[in-house]
């Protein structure tokens, strides 16, 4: 058995024996093994100048991360959560974002970004949000979110290998999820959505922490009689927009479940797609199930009202099939 | 009159002149609307960039603000692809995406004008430590004005740079105003050399309007970040003599104190320091005015006469393209 946090342990370890060009830093990576035990003795096996513990300085240390890849170096710079990256934002937009347009094509900035997102774990409004979605809203970057332990653990590399600055949002809720994962288990492609489930009568697109609920909600689903297809978007930005929309084209019914809030959100911009591509095939509204507009609550069972949940997302799979109810 | 000392300083006038003279064509074609956007001149801060660059080597990296044309020009773009940037033409050196607050050269390890005022000390700190977890001795110039020690990035920077040692040389031009905000009127310690010094790093306040003591002070910098010491800070103390853009209509200065600083041009002061050690005829210095008014105008014809980017080609350069 493996968990999410060790698939992810793993991928760093390979990069940084596969190329010497790769290096992590950010808070309490080396000395504590970071936040969330993701580089638990990496710095035993690498050294301090490769496992490297900065202060408290966001936008220092991403920026630095930014620079260290303009001048040929592979950064991987961890930030503890999604709300500290706001510390950071300039440096993520201006600059890592902005660079090789402004330059005219002279500066890349191959950078790796890993942050925790999303809520359930009772940690309340400054380290519970979703942002994902407002990162995916920018052009110059890539955005992946990985909710299995295959992508735990080959996304890293091929997020290494693009020339461009790709933000892997991990969702802090999957930590502990565990599993099988091949021995063998490597490089992932990240340009492609994929199909979790595959199903017939209706579609529930999703990402990252939401995945295991729509499973969750497809298998109810199958035993009322209803076969959901589940599909996992993983990149975020660019969209793997063929992938959603031929899938509802077959189904002819959606439902987009996203952690993030409802107005403005990714779930809006997947729901626009569908509607444009495809609005023919619809045999009803899209419907979205999203985080509760409020910031996220520290009680449990408020946090969990909060959050989108399967009886839920069944509720608006019964509404997209059945018309209503 | 040694020689070689009249050709040193010939040459730091020169590359003082071609910027004044390059900044105050832009005004003119700035009214003429052949420049848009801001444009931000630096007339009176040319002895900055014409020390600093002078003592680096072409190897050592520039990381520049949104006042950059002067850096650009003594790092070695060609007036040419500065002006047709600012022309947004195809032959500029951002391929007409970047203006004047985003010139690059890549090749000359020019890593651009950053428009969010300290935006680019972290570029330079990371610059700095993929030099360093190279074991190269090269070092990475850094410019900034008094304003950015406003903000929370220069502390976070000095702190990273100082702790870990990095080849970083922080140039900042305290021309004393942020936009319109005197350095005093924001600032509550405006001592800024003493400032970076509490961070641990050798800080060194210089007369920016002395080219020969810009270059001696970053030469001497530049000996002790290749020494592994880590970083070093250089307070350029300088003026600009215009506004701070061309929206500016400078309501926050008195011109009195705008004259007491013209006496001491930067570029009048060389001149003067050679006519007096007889280095500089009054010939010598109208052939060098002509050679930079020909050069001048050469690249702003060619500016003129450069083609557009294709609007088809917009959105290139988002992200690599496929080789």
């Amino acid at each position: 058995m493996t968990t999410y946090r060790e698939a992810l342990r793993e991928g760093i370890r390979d990069a940084m024996r596969r190329d010497d060009r790769v290096f992590l830093m950010g808070e309490d990576v080396g000395a504590y093994g970071g936040c969330f035990g993701v580089s638990l003795g990496l710095l035993e096996e690498f050294g301090p100048d490769r496992i490297r513990d900065t202060p408290l300085s966001e936008s220092a240390f991403v920026g630095a991360g930014i620079g260290a890849a303009m001048a040929g170096m592979r950064p991987i710079v961890e930030i503890m959560t999604v709300n500290f990256s706001l510390l950071a934002l300039d440096q993520i937009l201006n600059n890592a974002a902005t660079l090789r347009h402004m330059s005219g094509g002279q500066v890349g900035v191959p950078l790796v970004i890993r942050m925790t997102t999303g809520a359930g774990r009772q940690l309340a409004a400054q380290h519970s949000h979703s942002l994902e979605g407002w990162f995916a809203h920018i052009p110059g970057l890539r955005i992946v979110a990985p909710a299995t332990l295959e992508d735990a653990r080959g996304m890293l590399w091929t997020a290494l290998l693009d020339p461009d600055p790709v933000l892997l949002f991990e969702n802090g809720a999957l930590y502990p999820m565990a599993g099988d994962l091949a021995a063998d288990a490597g490089p992932v492609d990240i340009d492609h959505a994929a199909v979790r489930r595959p199903g017939t009568d209706m579609t529930l697109v999703t990402y990252g922490g939401s995945l295991g609920k729509c499973l969750d909600a497809a298998g109810q689903l199958a035993a009322e009689g209803v076969s959901a297809e589940v599909i996992d978007l993983r990149t975020l930005r660019p969209l793997d927009d063929t992938t959603f929309v031929e899938s509802v084209r077959r189904t002819h019914r959606a439902v987009v479940v996203d952690e993030g809030w409802r107005t403005g959100s990714l779930s809006a911009e997947v729901s626009a797609r569908i509607t444009e591509q495809a609005f023919e095939d619809l045999d009803a509204p899209v419907e979205r199930v999203c985080s509760a507009e409020v910031p996220m609550p520290y009680a449990k069972h408020l946090e969990d009202a909060a959050l989108p949940q399967p009886a839920g997302i069944v509720a608006a799979a019964r509404k997209v099939v059945n018309g209503g109810g | 009159m040694n020689t070689a000392i009249a050709k040193y300083h010939t040459d730091l006038l020169r590359q003082m002149v071609r910027i004044r003279k390059f900044e105050e064509i832009c005004v003119e074609l700035y009214s003429a609307t052949k420049i848009r956007g801001f444009l931000h001149l630096y007339v009176g801060e040319e002895a900055v960039a014409v020390g600093v660059l002078n003592g680096l080597t072409a190897d050592d990296a520039v990381v520049s603000t949104y006042r950059e044309h002067g850096h650009a020009l003594a790092r070695g773009l060609s007036m040419q692809s500065v002006m047709a940037e600012m022309f947004g033409r195809t032959s500029g050196c951002s391929r007409g995406r970047g203006g004047s607050m985003h010139l690059f050269d890549v090749k000359r390890r020019f890593y651009g004008g950053n428009a969010i005022v300290g935006g680019g000390l972290p570029l330079a700190v990371g610059i700095g430590l993929a030099d360093r977890l190279r074991d190269s001795v090269r070092v990475t110039a850094c410019f900034f004005g008094d304003g950015a020690v406003a903000e929370g990035e220069f502390h976070e920077c000095m702190n990273l740079a100082a702790l870990w040692k990095l080849p970083v040389l922080f140039c900042c031009e305290n021309n004393r105003y942020a936009m319109g905000t005197a350095l005093a009127r924001a600032q509550a310690q405006t001592d800024l050399a003493l400032r970076a010094s509490s961070y641990g790093m050798p800080a060194w306040a210089v007369d920016g309007m002395d080219v020969v003591a810009v270059e001696e002070a970053t030469r001497r910098a530049v000996e002790t970040i290749r020494g592994g010491a880590g970083p070093c800070f250089l307070e350029l103390r300088t003026y600009r003599f215009r506004a701070h853009s061309m929206y500016d209509s400078d309501r926050y200065r008195d011109k009195a104190e705008i004259a007491r600083w013209k006496e001491r041009d930067p570029i009048d002061a060389l001149i003067r320091r050679m006519q007096t050690a007889g280095e500089l005829t009054d010939d010598a210095l109208k052939a060098l005015h002509r050679e930079v008014d020909d050069e001048l105008q050469r690249a702003v014809a060619a500016a003129d006469a450069g083609p557009l980017e294709p609007a088809g080609d917009l959105t290139r350069f988002v992200y690599a393209e496929q080789s």
